[in-house]
């Protein structure tokens, strides 16, 4: 079973968001994702002061096997990212909840980020998917 | 039943063990309102002596005639090994060496040639291969739209010297994502670009500027001058090269201050037979921070459970398998077995054979090109320097010279008019290392007569 | 060791190289090549010895059974490739007048009769030089037709869950749009989910039948009908045509375009990766867009057909005329066959894949579709072993290495967990076959008894297990002279 931060909110496609003191946002992805992309191999992160929709692709990762898309969880615009995944993806994989952030966004309305799932959804998600 | 190794015993034991009657029974979850009746008029089947016979009579009606033309397919020698080794069975009957373990050979071998292909174009990296020149071009401009971020418009920069039929085949191919090709007039005194000529450009959206060398006309372009321009008006650079003509003429990574973006072509002068047009390769290198754009099949180096060299292919997330209806291109295959024998091919010539053999097709044109003008009616167009072609003008249409030369046993070169309406009677002629200096005599006589 | 390990300074392979010295001075000194390019520097022999010795590194079907699903490793006869080899068919430069060439055209002219029998379509052409360039001739038909009835809106193309990730890409690459129609639990397409996105949005739909689940869609024909209802087109993905050559054909199942893969169905090589060949194959509506070059007959002469010819013609995709000398192959191969052979290709291989997948029941494998009939190939899942045993679909297929089989596919199609999609062809022997089944459930229990050697595996080939996340992670892609230096 995988670790599901209570404090964080998720998305159905395996993003994680949480909210930070100043009003910003920070987005991952979940471990349950990381260990379903297995080992990380490259990252294509998005471009500061983007703006983004709600389900917009914005990022791409990269394992062996699979590429994924990132999705931003919800609008807004970019403030920062994690260039230090581009020489060092595999973080993703030992620390998706805390090294592993991939960007932060300032969100258009903060209210739309408390309407993500809760960890006890998202844990309920991951768990179907694993039967 | 040619091929099939079942006894009537062994049929019957494995309807058996599958609990069916016949054959006919596993084919019972097709309706049969759908089944075939037949393949009603292909013709009976041949042993092997048959079909010998057969394929032998249609080859001996075929005698190639003796080159004398160009545009983007060359006869070169190719060494006796070269095939002998790319058709052994190991190689030509492998696949794509998805489990790397059991592929070492090819891999390595891909390897080795993307190591080649990158030297001699001077690039960073070398994928394993495309499908041909023109299709490679088409890859090209498809990775620069996507590779030039600072550009919006998917316009390309296409300039008129590139071969017609690659020019077509880009057109076929990117205009449906609507990428737009605008073609740039060449001069017609000299046969090629001129930089002077670009200014109504300048300052434009542009996603890349296409430059070949040699061009089609067998001109060297200015490919210095044009790839700054290019880079000052923040386009990426495309050339598109002869490989052959690579090992003694400035290479695409050398062009200018920064040297070409992209680099590709027709790998077939590299120990790939004429062959009707194919199959030939398609080869394409880049720089290393666009690595992630380039389409194909890329192999690269690693280390197995014990330290071990190894390869594998590599970056694979590009590609069609995995990111579907996101990948770079949806090309799967590339032309694994012609690459082989142009490997093959570059490590028996080595940089001396291929500078001795560029440097002899460029001598042979320069002495075909001085017979031919000396016959009455017949001129040389453009003077800018060529590599082993040059273009021709007659004093009378071309296509009856050329059914004469057939005649006599020529293919005496290619008509430009159809492409280019304002190159009426000329011809594009060629002469790689291949043509004894006997033949060109014998050819320019055979000329003269055809002009009679 | 490298071909460029083996390089020495000043070593020649004279007998290839052109008597006269170089003189660069004839070439204006701004054009001229200022370094030679690092280039092999070898003899004859070493070259020879080297590339003999890779060779001997590769699994091929010339040297072992090589069972990959949905890629037809059969066979490749000989004599298709010593009789395409002859001066006089790889002399002919592309531009060679078709008077010339009447022996070569009318090879080509009959294979494309041939290929118009055996599909059930009304044109063929040869232009395209893989199975994706068929597939994007085909995408490219479908549009322009719809452009010419001024029919414009249909910007989507459906594709099944299940299908090659080629159609999905090319559907891009020709500006449409894609729409994935899941699988039934049955295995095929869930007719109910096509008719509710089916619509005036619709340019046509992608289907391999059989699917890449190694099934035949029995509503084949009422998909095309929902299809065509709706306005759309229907392209066939040749992928899986050695299921039923001869047995049902593409245009009788209401396909609008097709692809033919020769180096599958065919027998042309697959030269680990290439070249491949991809005619495609059109019905009465699409025969004007066609690409060019195509052969045609007039009396008892050949001539090529080309834009001049065919102005609503797609055009070319190539520069010449595609992949020749693979088309010449594959008439050879066709004619070897003929009508019986090719409807025996259909029934053995559809024998063996049934054969295989009873034996592999009976060893305790789980196949993915029990109920259904196998076709050339079917899939099992090894979900249960992996969960038991940690060991997955990829260690068993290294592991198989060890026992001498080429792999099966492996993780194809993306929709079945841990899966091996197994296509064992028409000219595997049974005692081929057997030996199959007796290696992968002697892997099977070497999972549940030793599991880290399976997950090691191979233990026997010229490398062990690869690590490819550190191959892209820092790509190497190139060998640089330095390495030399540094030894």
């Amino acid at each position: 079973m995988s670790n599901t931060p209570n404090e964080l909110f998720y998305t159905q496609s395996h993003e994680w968001v949480r909210i930070e003191d100043d009003g910003s946002v920070t987005v991952g992805i979940s471990e349950h994702a990381q260990a379903l992309l297995g080992d990380m191999v490259f990252i294509e992160l998005p471009e500061i002061d983007s703006e983004l929709d709600v389900g917009q692709d914005c990022a791409v990762i990269e394992s062996v096997k699979a590429a994924s898309d990132i999705y931003s969880p919800v609008a807004g615009t970019v403030i920062a990212i994690n260039e230090a995944l581009e020489d060092a993806p595999e973080t993703i994989n030992s620390d998706a909840y805390g090294e592993g952030w991939i960007f932060k966004l300032q969100p258009a309305s903060l209210s739309d980020v408390r309407e993500l799932m809760s960890a006890e959804e998202y844990s309920a998600l991951i768990t179907e998917d694993e039967d | 039943m040619p091929f099939i190794p079942h006894t009537e015993q062994e049929t019957a034991q494995m309807l058996d063990a599958i609990g069916v009657q016949n054959i006919e029974q596993l084919f019972d979850e097709i309706p049969q309102a759908l089944r075939a009746k037949g393949l009603g008029d292909i013709p009976a089947g041949l042993n092997e002596l048959e079909v010998t016979r057969l394929i032998n009579q249609r080859a001996r009606q075929d005698q190639p005639l003796i080159c004398f033309a160009g545009a983007g397919a060359y006869e070169h020698h190719i060494p006796a090994a070269v095939w002998e080794l790319a058709t052994r069975g190991e190689f030509y009957t492998a696949y794509t060496p998805y489990q790397a373990e059991a592929s070492q050979g090819t891999l390595q071998l891909l390897y080795e040639y993307q190591t080649m292909m990158s030297n001699l174009m001077a690039m960073d990296v070398s994928n394993a291969s495309l499908y041909d020149g023109a299709s490679a071009l088409a890859e090209a401009v498809l990775m620069a739209v996507r590779a030039n971020r600072k550009s919006k418009s998917k316009r390309i920069l296409m300039s008129t010297t590139v071969h017609p039929n690659y020019r077509r085949v880009v057109k076929n191919i990117v205009s449906n994502q609507g990428i737009e090709l605008v073609e740039l007039d060449y001069c017609t005194e000299c046969g090629q670009i001129v930089v002077d000529s670009l200014a109504q450009y300048e300052g434009k959206d542009y996603a890349a500027l296409v430059i070949p060398q040699p061009n089609f006309f067998g001109s060297l372009e200015q490919v210095d001058q044009l790839t700054d321009w290019a880079h000052r008006n923040e386009m990426l650079v495309i050339g598109v090269v002869n490989p052959m003509a690579m090992a003694v003429i400035v290479p695409p990574g050398e062009w200018g201050e920064q040297g070409a973006d992209i680099a590709c072509g027709e790998g077939q002068p590299l120990g790939i037979p004429l062959s009707w047009g194919g199959p030939f390769y398609g080869f394409i290198a880049c720089k290393q921070k666009q690595v992630r754009q380039l389409p194909g099949r890329i192999v690269g180096r690693t280390v197995d459970l014990d330290g071990m060299r190894g390869f594998v292919l590599t970056l694979q997330a590009r590609e069609q398998h995995i990111r579907r209806s996101k990948a770079t291109s949806n090309i799967c295959t590339n032309q694994g077995l012609m690459i082989t024998a142009s490997t093959i091919y570059m490590s028996l010539m080595g940089a001396e054979g291929l500078e001795r053999t560029a440097m002899l097709c460029h001598a042979n044109t320069a002495i075909l090109v001085e017979q031919l003008i000396a016959i009455d009616g017949v001129e040389k167009l453009f003077d800018a320097p060529c590599f082993h072609e040059a273009v021709i003008r007659l004093n009378q249409p071309v296509v009856p010279v050329l059914s004469k030369l057939a005649e006599a046993g020529y293919l005496g070169g290619f008509e430009l008019a159809d492409d280019y309406a304002e190159l009426n009677n000329t011809l594009l002629v060629c002469a790689t290392e291949m043509r004894h200096r006997d033949e060109i005599v014998a050819f320019s006589q055979a000329f003269a007569q055809a002009l009679r | 060791m490298l071909i460029f390990e083996q390089s020495k300074a000043n070593r020649f392979n004279r007998a290839q190289q052109p008597g006269e010295a170089v003189d660069l001075n004839k070439i204006p000194t701004e054009f001229r090549r200022q370094q030679s390019a690092e280039m092999p520097a070898v003899s004859e022999l070493q070259a020879v010895r080297h590339y003999t010795r890779l060779s001997q590194k590769n699994f091929s079907i010339d040297t072992h059974f090589y069972p990959l699903g949905s890629c037809t490793m059969k066979y490749n006869p000989r004599a298709c490739n010593s009789l395409a080899m002859q001066a006089n068919f790889l002399g002919h430069h592309p531009l060679t007048p078709a008077s010339h060439g009447q022996g070569f055209l009318q090879c080509v002219y009959e294979l494309q009769e041939i290929l118009k029998e055996a599909t059930g379509m009304k044109g063929v052409s040869m232009q395209p030089m893989a199975g994706a360039q068929g597939e994007f001739a085909g995408l490219a038909m479908i549009r322009a037709y719809h452009d010419t009835r001024g029919d414009e809106g249909r910007t989507e193309i459906l594709c099944p869950d299940a299908a090659h990730g080629t159609n999905p890409a090319t559907a891009i690459m020709c500006g449409y749009t894609v729409c994935e129609i899941p699988t039934g639990d049955d295995g095929d397409v869930d007719l109910e989910a096509l008719k509710a996105v089916v619509g005036p949005q619709t340019a046509g739909i992608m289907l391999t039948n059989p699917s890449t689940l190694g099934v035949f869609d029995r509503n084949i024909k009422e998909i095309a009908n929902v299809v065509h209802a709706a306005g759309g087109l229907l392209y066939y993905d040749g992928a899986n045509l050695n299921a039923i050559l001869g047995k049902v054909k593409p245009g009788d199942m209401g396909f609008d375009v097709i692809h033919i893969n020769l180096h599958k169905t065919f027998s042309t090589p697959h030269g680990g990766g290439g070249p491949g060949s991809g005619p495609v194959g059109v019905g009465e509506r699409l025969l004007p867009f066609m690409p060019v070059p195509v052969v045609a007959k007039t009396d008892s002469n050949y001539r090529w057909l080309t834009e001049k010819d065919a102005p609503q013609s797609i055009g070319r995709l190539s520069a010449n005329m595609g992949n020749s000398g693979i088309v010449l192959r594959a008439y050879i191969y066709a004619r070897m066959l003929g009508r019986e052979g090719m409807e025996r290709v259909a029934d053995y291989a559809t024998l063996n894949a049934n054969y295989l997948m009873v034996k592999l029941i009976e060893a305790g494998f789980e196949v993915a579709l029990p109920e259904r009939r196998a076709t050339h190939e079917f899939i099992v899942t090894l979900k249960k072993l992996t969960k038991e045993t940690g060991v997955s679909a990829m260690d068993v297929a290294k592991r198989l290495l060890d026992y001498g089989y080429h792999a099966p596919t492996t993780y194809f199609p993306l929709i079945v967990p841990e899966c091996l999609l197994i296509e064992p062809t028409e000219t595997e022997s049974k005692e081929e076959i057997d030996g199959f089944v007796a290696a992968l459930l002697a892997v099977k229990q070497e999972a549940y008894e030793d599991p880290d050697k399976v997950k090691s595996a191979p233990h026997t080939l010229p490398v062990k297990r690869l690590d490819d996340v550190r191959a892209a992670r820092k790509p190497d892609l190139r060998w640089q002279a330095t390495e030399k230096q540094k030894g």
